[in-house]
């Protein structure tokens, strides 16, 4: 059956055979040798490098950026990946604009950073053969980690790199956490989420166990009990709901599922996706969400945010990328309710404008068709485990503690920081050195 | 493009007179591969090329040979760009009849331009006087003698080999001067202790003028894998001659020594050494090079490279009024001393403009880490110069990414230099005068209250 882009409702196949290909390869194709000795011409090696304060998992930029100039990509990528294991996705998916690249004193000079991230790639892809790390002896400490993200992952290295014995449990089929099901599919191709998870582990002394979570099998008790320490990094699992009327009509869905499920299908055009999608939100997982669902033949994609667009999560460059692929971004709007008979007709937003006493409806209230809905307006911790939280998630010191002795947290789930990538690492990483002091007796 | 080569779309008259051989421009192309052809010098007159010193001839016989392998090596900066150039490669290598042939056709079209036709050969007379009449009779303006070539010829007694005693560079320019008319440039190899030595013994020897410099030894690579220098001929190398943007600094101060001393000033000088635009050749020029060769700039962007050097020397010549070339030759060699006499009581600070910086910190580790701890780093990353620390080294000036951004300050007469709590003094003081100089004129000091 082919279908078009305007064939009503929701359908797959909108678009031709060779279309999925090119509208879902590298965003930013990597570097070859010659491209990436001269970005790295251009670095200053500037003097307590601004760029790397920027970064969350302080990497030294300016070294590694020079072992590319200086013919050693290899040696570049171990000064990345010591910082930050997971190098190679946040190579990918950092928003570098908003971290390293926006205070890259080329920026300063010239409006054109150092391509910062690009560089990245193209190191850790030189080092994803041969794993360059090796054990400490073992320690005979054995350490549980919830949820194998960015987070779990971080500390699972670092932890299994200090001589533990480390056991990952994770909810899902599969392990990678957001690297896996919540990254746009452009950012991420070849399979390169499984590739690292798997590259990562082939350090050893790590056991990955699927389809358990907290509350599915597991207690924070008796993990506890079996192990020395326990990290939790397993994320947000609830999704916050619209609360407007008709918000569980057929075609209403949470736009994390809509990017796993395009991360996990084998084929694209069998994808369903609507002829007119509105998707609700601001942040990353919006613009990913609408990026990806014209990019698979929606006739036509809002993106609808109650504030303006300088209180998006979404960087400015991810604004951009959405126009440019297409997206109609429209701001200052809120939902008021969803129309239709069974499945979704309509959307209907009020106006909103920012006043004294916060954001405030005008009064004025527009619809717009829709055939499909992405809610992408912010995900919860759901159940605490008891821990003490910080706002709506659990609680952390500087080092990953938790309000429970012996429990240590990153990622998502747990306060502070933004909720990137990038953060998860670092907060899974000082964790794992936090435990490690711990259980060897300095901490 | 006919009035670009003509100097007509600008003011400044490019024409330029060296030994009396008059070439629209200064901008000649040195003896090297360039010039080794025909088909290449007319190329290079078209695009725009003053003159030419046609590749070094040798004697009738059997021709140089030369290796088929990698003759070239080369050191790179940013981006790849090449900075400095070393070869192996010979003299030329096609019958000394064709060269001679191409050579007279080659002046009979081109008239108007400089062909200087370079010379070695054995270190005796009758070769010597047999290839100046050869030469003599394609009409060519002029003769180079390469006395240094650092590679090869020089193993056979030629080159460098003459060129590094200067005995010999007297003796070869006498018997040149005796049989031939021609004006007689004596090219000078760097690989000496003192320039000024051979420069004396071509003045000795009569010669009516030097060029300089020839190639520096020079193994620019070695291959890690081989374990052998590069260029790398069958897994072995051999030091070859470099030049390029790199020895420029060697080459105006061999320039300017030669310019200045009692000796041999006033002998003219054709500048060689890593010219690349119009400022390379005015730099040398103001240091009292009648005209410039230009190599390594051709090879690597092509002969079309002068047509940025005529338009840049023009422009700068009508923004600074000079009318001539010869209005501005020479004019810094004055400036050219000795550090004795340098003005010790000149005081500069440095300044940074804060409007420029872009905050890199280059300034601040290069002068905390290795020089005088005289930049100071606010926690939001701005760099000012602490004044009672700083020697004005220029360091960070040197160090600094954004031209300008770091400049020199000169302090004024009374004006107190807060690193010695001293005034400046209306006056001028050098080491000669320095109370810290056991043999400083007494008088001096104290005249001065010192």
């Amino acid at each position: 059956m082919t279908n078009s882009q305007s064939t009503p409702g929701i359908v797959p196949n909108r678009l031709s055979g060779d279309a999925y290909g090119d509208n879902f390869s590298d965003l930013h194709p990597p570097l070859n040798d010659h491209e990436a000795l001269v970005a790295a011409d251009r670095c200053y090696f500037c003097h307590d490098a601004p760029c790397m304060e920027a970064c969350p998992t302080t990497i030294d930029i300016p070294l590694f950026i020079r072992q590319i100039a200086t013919g050693t990509p290899e040696a570049a990528a171990k000064t990345i990946l010591n910082q930050n294991i997971l190098g190679g996705m946040c190579a990918r998916v950092c928003p570098t604009e908003t971290l390293c690249e926006e205070v890259c004193v080329r920026e300063t000079a010239e409006g054109k950073p150092v391509v910062i991230g690009e560089l990245q790639r193209y190191a850790t892809d030189k080092a994803m053969g041969a794993h360059p790390f090796t054990r400490a002896a073992s320690t005979g400490k054995s350490v549980a980690v919830v949820g194998a993200g960015p987070a779990g992952l971080s500390a699972a290295h670092r932890l299994a790199m200090h001589g533990h014995d480390v056991v990952i449990y994770d909810a899902r089929p599969k392990a990678g956490g957001l690297n896996e099901f919540g990254i746009a599919s452009y950012k991420s191709t070849n399979d390169f989420a499984a590739r690292e998870v798997e590259w990562l582990l082939s350090i050893g002394g790590i056991t990955v166990k699927l389809g358990q979570a907290l509350g599915n099998g597991l207690t924070l008790d008796k993990l506890s009990a079996d192990h020395d320490a326990v990290f939790l990094g397993m994320g947000l699992a609830g999704v916050n709901a619209l609360g407007v009327e008709g918000d569980d009509k057929d075609g209403v869905l949470d736009a994390v599922d809509f990017i796993s499920d395009l991360r996990q299908a084998s084929d694209l055009s069998t994808l369903p996706v609507g002829r007119h999608v509105v998707v609700i939100g601001g942040g990353m997982t919006a613009v990913d969400a609408a990026v990806q669902a014209k990019l698979l033949g929606a006739e036509d994609v809002a993106l609808v945010y109650r504030r303006g667009r300088d209180r998006m999560g979404a960087s400015k460059f991810e604004q951009d990328l959405a126009a440019s692929k297409g997206v109609r971004i429209i701001t200052h709007a809120s939902p008021k309710a969803v129309h239709g008979n069974g499945a979704v007709r309509e959307v209907e937003f009020a106006y909103t404008a920012d006043g004294a006493d916060g954001l405030a409806e005008t009064g004025e209230v527009f619809r717009l068709p829709a055939d499909q809905v992405f809610k992408a307006i912010g995900q919860t911790l759901g159940d605490g485990q008891g821990l003490e939280l910080e706002g709506r998630k659990i609680s952390i010191s500087m080092t990953g503690r938790t309000s429970r002795a012996g429990v240590w947290a990153g990622g998502d789930c747990a306060s502070g920081g933004d909720d990137l990538t990038v953060t998860a690492v670092a907060e899974g990483r000082d964790a794992a050195e936090d435990i490690h002091a711990t259980l060897m007796g300095e901490g | 493009m006919k009035d670009l080569l003509n100097g007509t779309r600008y003011g400044a008259d490019l024409h330029s007179n060296f030994l009396g051989i008059e070439s629209p421009n200064p901008f000649w192309l040195a003896s090297a591969p360039p010039t080794d052809k025909e088909v290449n010098v007319r190329r290079a007159y078209e695009a725009g090329w003053g003159g030419v010193v046609w590749k070094t001839l040798g004697e009738a016989g059997p021709p140089v040979v030369n290796v088929s392998g990698p003759r070239y090596g080369a050191i790179f900066g940013a981006d790849r760009r090449l900075l400095g150039l070393n070869n192996i490669e010979l003299i030329t290598d096609r019958p000394l009849e064709v060269n001679l042939e191409e050579i007279a056709r080659v002046k009979r079209d081109y008239p108007d331009r400089a062909l200087i036709v370079s010379l070695m050969v054995p270190c005796e007379e009758e070769p010597w006087r047999k290839i100046l009449k050869e030469v003599e009779l394609t009409g060519a303006d002029g003769v180079e003698l390469n006395f240094g070539c650092p590679h090869g010829m020089a193993e056979r007694g030629m080159g460098a080999a003459v060129g590094q005693v200067p005995e010999y560079i007297e003796m070869v320019t006498g018997w040149v001067k005796k049989h031939s008319n021609l004006p007689c440039i004596v090219k000078l190899t760097p690989n000496i202790s003192n320039i000024l030595m051979p420069a004396q013994a071509a003045m000795r020897g009569g010669a009516d003028a030097v060029s300089l410099i020839n190639t520096i030894n020079s193994i620019t690579s070695v291959n890690l894998d081989a374990m052998s220098p590069e260029p790398m001929i069958d897994g072995m190398g051999t030091h070859g001659g470099y030049c390029g943007p790199a020895v420029k600094p060697i080459a105006m101060n061999m320039v300017a020594e030669i310019a200045r001393s009692q000796d041999t000033k006033g002998l003219p000088i054709s500048a060689i050494g890593g010219v690349t635009t119009w400022r390379d050749a005015a730099e040398f020029m103001a240091l009292g090079a009648g005209n410039v060769q230009v190599c390594t700039a051709a090879m690597t962007y092509g002969f079309k490279v002068v047509q940025e050097m005529i338009s840049g020397l023009s422009q700068w010549m009508d923004e600074k009024g000079y009318e001539s070339t010869s209005d501005f030759i020479g004019l810094a060699a004055p400036k050219v001393t000795d550090w004795q006499h340098l003005n010790l009581d000149f005081v500069t600070k440095a300044e940074i403009n804060q409007d420029d910086c872009i905050s890199c910190g280059r300034c601040f580790a290069a002068c905390e880490d290795t020089s005088h701890q005289a930049i100071e780093m606010s926690e939001d990353r701005v760099f000012t110069v602490k004044d009672d620390e700083c020697v004005a080294c220029n360091l960070c000036v040197n160090v600094c990414p954004v031209e300008g951004c770091i400049t020199m300050r000169q302090l004024g007469v009374d004006e107190i230099d807060e690193r010695t709590g001293m005034k400046v003094p209306a006056d001028k003081r050098t080491w000669l005068e320095h109370p810290n100089n056991p043999s400083a004129d007494p008088n001096t000091c104290i005249i001065r209250g010192q």
